[in-house]
């Protein structure tokens, strides 16, 4: 929901940043409001999820300029843990899979972690299991995933709502979801877009990024962004999307590069 | 890897002081002579004596295994010294309040409280420093229940029929190059004896800590549970830095009678040398126990986390009918460290059963290897056994090796073999810390996580020990 005057969660500018050396931002621009969710669409290397792990502090991905504002604070220097302590959440495209870690275990720990941070007193491991159990109705997810390893032998849904559920759980100020909907059938889509739409309020902020229009029909974004060659080159609202779905990239290329032209 | 795991500090070895304390220590070099000086410095009897010259003279005409995956420079066993022990007795301690305060100090910041008042509760220490046996605590209690615990020595002095009965019998002194050494020079190490029909009432738990620069360390163990008795033993280990290597050659026999059961677990913290691989303990161990009795179990738990070079086989010989053998191992190397490590289960009764858990943790730049024989005897019928071997490899510098050995001679044995291999990487560790979760506690959920089945053995109070100390060793090594 787009909320006038509400408070700005992230900005960024003129973001540029390298891989082994191959500069796969270019100088990103882009803002999130208290309330909103915007979508970032784009064909396959135009740098998507490069941003979402960027972010988020991959150590693997270098900064080499611009800068990113999250409520106030400089992310960039910030560590990736502080970053998620902060309320950055990123819901990953591949949900890693960590055995002999029980997910009650890897939720508690995460969950403690944000409160030691806030220099709250954590939660025990009884008062954590009510907590939990509500949690685990946003996705619908039955009691039995708490027990098993982290991921280990989850389908690609369960991984989803796996990742949703700890979205749930750490409730971020900043929730980005990189390519939520890849690998879904379309009721664990619904579920998943619905954990989603529970989860976003006036106060916090949600960044999709999605190669499909599909993910868009359930949640439905304020903003639409196009991303190409490590630039934002087009944003609009959910008509965009639709657009795109219908006439593809290279219809947007073409009108930017026209826009250029002129 | 990322620069900021690399910047969390490696955790120093905090073991690594040195006690200045005057000792009683013997030129270097070993001969006909040091063997007998040695057992004269213990007024062993002629017996003993006998079995010292036979190893010793065995042992010149060995020469050191070159099997193991392990490389290191050749030892000049001229170079060692061979007993060197602290000053104070030679006559007998009858309380703690004799012992040199300087020792209790030393124990004491090593964690291992010796005296009445902070005992751990429910566990008797026999504290070994150098070469010595210096406190053993809980005598009397333990007495009672007629469980003897104390220091090699003394059971020569008081108990020299018990020693003449069963030292050697499990290893023979000419087993191999190692044990042979140790059956010549070893100066002492602890001695259990349990009753028939008695679980012993409490832990019993050997310490043991070098402190001379250039000693070696040759401790013997011998444990007798006898029929229908009960046992659980652990050991500790540790020793100050220095940069140059020491020798450290350990026998450990175990003798389980009828329907016995002997559990003994180590959790080895020997200095393993700085990240360079300059110092550190040469750790060349033989254990094994013997299940003579039917229905007997013995029970090795380790978890090995020092020492320069690990080479060591905690075995069962499973002789007596429907016997148990089991082994449950985490070894866990950084740096240069180099461990070759394992079991070996020999089924010779029937219906002899064993179980093998190993878990390998190999970080840094070193090089971890399970070796492990699994062997069903001609007259085994109906012997089983389940092996299942875990590695878990930390960056990409480090080495992970398993050879497993199965010898079958009697068709209705049945061996399942089990193996796998890990990796903690960079993305397992990212997606931790997208949830807010330090590196340590990431590291330390996935190796506590890996190493469950082994920890689950360990008796409680050093079950959180191993836990920590795995996490300890290897804060900063993720890169």
């Amino acid at each position: 929901m787009i909320i006038e005057n509400s408070e700005v969660i992230l900005s960024v500018r003129d973001l540029t940043a390298n891989v082994d050396s191959n500069q796969i931002l270019k100088g990103v621009n882009l803002e999130l409001k208290a309330g909103e969710i915007h979508a970032i669409m784009g064909p396959n290397g135009s740098g998507k999820s490069t941003l979402s792990k960027v972010l988020a502090g991959h150590p693997a991905y270098e900064v080499t300029g611009g800068e990113v504002i999250f409520q106030g604070q400089n992310l960039l220097e910030m560590e990736p843990q502080e970053r998620a302590r902060g309320g950055v959440f990123l819901a990953f495209q591949y949900p890693l899979e960590i055995p002999g870690v029980s997910n009650v275990d890897f939720l508690r720990v995460a969950y403690n972690s944000g409160r030691k941070a806030k220099g709250l007193e954590e939660l025990d491991a009884f008062d954590f299991d009510e907590l939990i159990q509500e949690k685990l109705d946003v996705v619908k997810m039955n009691p039995s995933f708490l027990s098993r390893s982290v991921n280990e032998g989850f389908s690609g849904g369960e991984k989803k709502r796996n990742e949703i559920l700890q979205m749930a759980l750490l409730e971020p100020k900043l929730a980005i979801l990189d390519e939520t909907d890849s690998g879904l059938d379309i009721d664990a889509l619904k579920i998943v877009a619905n954990g989603v739409n529970q989860l976003a309020k006036p106060d916090n902020a949600t960044l999709m990024i999605t190669h499909y229009q599909r993910l868009l029909s359930y949640i439905v974004p304020d903003f639409v962004h196009v991303m190409e060659g490590g630039r934002i080159i087009s944003s609009g609202t959910k008509e965009l999307a639709l657009e795109l779905e219908e006439r593809g990239y290279e219809w947007v290329r073409e009108e930017e590069a026209s826009e250029v032209g002129v | 890897m990322s620069a900021t795991v690399k910047t969390l500090v490696n955790q120093p070895y905090k073991y690594g002081f040195v006690t200045d304390i005057e000792s009683d220590t013997i030129p270097r070099g070993l001969s006909e002579d040091v063997v007998r000086l040695i057992s004269a410095k213990k007024n062993e009897p002629e017996f003993m004596l006998e079995f010292r010259l036979k190893a010793y003279r065995q042992w010149l005409k060995m020469t050191e295994p070159t099997w193991p995956q392990v490389k290191y420079p050749p030892i000049n066993y001229q170079d060692i010294i061979y007993y060197s022990a602290p000053k104070q007795k030679p006559k007998k301690l009858n309380s703690l309040d004799e012992v040199d305060p300087t020792l209790l100090e030393a124990f004491e910041k090593l964690g291992i409280s010796l005296s009445e008042q902070k005992r751990l509760s429910n566990v008797a220490v026999d504290a070994i420093f150098d070469s010595v046996s210096v406190a053993t605590t809980f005598k009397e209690k333990l007495a009672k229940e007629g469980v003897i615990f104390c220091s090699i020595s003394e059971a020569l002095r008081e108990h020299p029929e018990l020693i003449q009965k069963y030292l050697g019998s499990v290893v023979p002194i000419a087993d191999n190059f190692y044990a042979a050494l140790n059956s010549a020079v070893f100066s002492d190490g602890s001695f259990v004896y349990i009753p028939k029909n008695t679980r012993c009432p409490m832990e019993l738990s050997t310490y043991f800590r070098i402190n001379t620069g250039d000693s070696g360390q040759f401790e013997r163990t011998l444990i007798i549970a006898e029929e229908g008795s009960q046992v659980s033993y652990l050991e500790g280990c540790t020793a100050p830095m220095f940069d140059t290597n020491q020798l450290h050659a350990a026998v450990v026999e175990l003798v389980a009678l009828d329907n016995a059961e002997i559990k003994y677990s180590t959790v080895q913290n020997w200095y393993a040398g700085d990240e360079n691989g300059k110092g550190g303990i040469y750790n060349f161990v033989t254990k094994r126990g013997l299940c003579q009795g039917v229905n007997s179990k013995i029970s090795w738990t380790q978890v090995e986390t020092g020492s320069a070079i690990t080479w060591k086989y905690p075995s069962c010989v499973l002789v007596g009918d429907n016997s148990v053998g089991e082994f449950y191992s985490v070894a866990l190397t950084n740096h240069k460290q180099q461990a070759d490590t394992g079991t070996k289960m020999i089924h010779i009764g029937k219906n002899t059963r064993s179980t093998i858990i190993s878990k390998g943790i190999s970080a840094g730049k070193s090089q971890n290897s399970y070796r492990g024989l699994v062997k069903i005897g001609p007259k085994a019928n109906g012997a089983r056994n389940y092996s299942q071997c875990d590695s878990m490899l930390i960056g990409d510098n480090a080495q992970a090796n398993t050879f497993p050995y199965i010898q079958v001679q009697n068709n209705t044995g049945k061996v399942e073999h089990e193996a796998s291999t890990s990796k903690i990487g960079e993305d397992q560790l990212f997606y931790f810390s997208q949830r807010g979760i330090s590196l340590e506690d990431a590291i330390s959920m996935m190796i506590s996580g890996f190493c469950k089945d082994v920890f689950n053995q360990l008796p409680m109070e050093f079950a959180v020990e191993a836990d920590r100390l795995l996490s300890l060793k290897l804060e900063g090594s993720v890169g």
